[in-house]
């Protein structure tokens, strides 16, 4: 493990461009025999095509249309994300917990950028950014209103930070506009941020 | 005492740049992620260990680096610590031998396709009780600190520190980060999600009501 010390840490002696940086790692680690190319390719492509909050979505879309699958995954949402395959690093033990008119949830994890990857793929820039770890927890309401969320004064705000591995996922209200329609047509509904705390459920473009 | 990347509450930094990006804002970025995890099987490191050697990084380094260049350099640390590559090797960019168990552990593009949906818990089965129910009034440690590392690594953010909260929900029993984080095993605890107060954590609330709900290890909590 690293430890604090005197002596140049090692990553100052790579290159200074970040390109560059990740290549002469990842050459190295290659010519050592350490690191295949091709499974890296493997991850790239797992996490540009293969994840993404497409599959939230869904869960979401259900839980507004099937009231035993709501509250099942409030109760445990593992046995039906296994269930549905929507499981894997990042998911182990997903949290869902439901917005109501009373309560608003938000989720962040001021400690790093923990973040349920099989239900909403790679976090976003904004959720990694020192602006929202730091401030989220202290004033909600200030950076909601950044984010277009104008929450109203009757409605309290619980921010959910994710310190251990469970992975929250926010279970937004099912919009009055939306109502009537089936679990394929809501999914359009169901924004990234909506499932995060920093938007609500939208009408499709 | 807590380092760096323990920023939750932290007074100074500016609007949230909401900006839509693809999943990553640029290619190297991706790859810089790709290989973080390619590399694990190396060191066999935990969760915890990895997040350890980005928050070992010195602070204005730290500050100064975009978030992938904290995941560059605290893998860069955290393989020449583990013996995986040696300092010299990054200077002159010219490869010495490895040993064979360790190009034994290489990952396969096979194994990342397998890997993809596997579930690994965390949660591991206890023989005590859970000390705290739902709905009890529990007291964080004093101090953000690991009780068996100077300096180590700990969960507990600093602005949930020697505060009273409640009992929201219990996780069943969970690794313990402050030991995994150091190579001294699992020593799972009970863990829960503990609801405070915003009138309780910050001295201007924005709301009588607002509450930030932190995820704690049994020991991080005592009795009021």
């Amino acid at each position: 493990m690293p430890h604090d010390h005197g002596d140049a840490p090692p990553h100052t002696l790579l290159p200074s461009e970040p390109e560059l940086r990740v290549k002469a790692l990842e050459s190295l680690l290659v010519a050592k025999g350490l690191v295949d190319p091709a499974a890296v390719d493997a991850i790239v492509d797992q996490m540009q095509n293969h994840v993404g909050p497409r599959a939230g979505a869904r869960v979401v879309s259900r839980a507004w249309t099937d009231p035993a699958f709501r509250a099942r995954i409030l109760d445990d949402a593992m046995p039906d994300l296994i269930e549905m395959g929507l499981t894997g690093a990042q998911g182990e033990h997903v949290v869902v917990v439901e917005n109501t008119p009373d309560t608003h949830n938000v989720v962040v994890c001021t400690l790093c950028s923990c973040y349920p990857w099989p239900l909403l793929g790679v976090p976003p820039a904004w959720y990694k950014s020192d602006a929202y770890r730091a401030r989220v927890v202290r004033e909600p309401r200030k950076v909601l209103a950044e984010f277009g969320l104008d929450l109203p004064a009757d409605q309290a705000v619980r921010v959910w930070d994710s310190t251990a591995e469970t992975r929250y996922l926010v279970l937004p209200m099912q919009p009055d506009a939306a109502r009537g329609l089936d679990a394929d047509a809501l999914e359009a509904w169901v924004t990234r941020n909506a499932m995060v705390g920093t938007g609500l459920p939208e009408a499709p473009a | 005492m807590s380092r760096v990347h323990d920023m939750g509450g932290r007074f100074g930094d500016g609007p949230v740049d909401a900006t839509e990006y693809p999943a990553f804002k640029a290619d190297w970025e991706t790859r810089a992620h790709a290989l973080t995890t390619a590399a694990m099987p190396l060191g066999g490191w935990t969760i915890d260990a990895r997040r350890h050697g980005r928050e070992c990084l010195p602070p204005a380094t730290y500050m100064a680096l975009s978030y992938y260049e904290k995941w560059l350099a605290g893998l860069t640390d955290m393989l020449v610590a583990g013996g995986v590559l040696t300092g010299e090797e990054l200077q002159s960019g010219t490869p010495g031998a490895a040993p064979a168990d360790m190009q034994a552990r290489k990952l396969t593009p096979e194994a990342v396709a397998a890997a993809a949906g596997r579930r690994v818990p965390y949660t591991r089965d206890v023989d005590d009780p859970p000390a705290f129910a739902v709905g009890q009034s529990v007291v964080t440690r004093t101090r953000p600190f690991n009780v068996f590392v100077a300096g180590g690594h700990t969960r507990l953010p600093a602005y949930a520190a020697g505060l009273t909260g409640r009992v929201l929900r219990h996780h069943g029993a969970h690794v313990l980060p402050d030991a995994a984080a150091h190579g001294l095993g699992e020593r799972p605890e009970h863990l829960y999600a503990v609801a405070f107060a915003a009138g309780d954590l910050w001295e201007a609330p924005e709301h009588p009501r607002d509450e930030v709900v932190v995820d704690l290890w049994q020991s991080y909590l005592r009795a009021p």
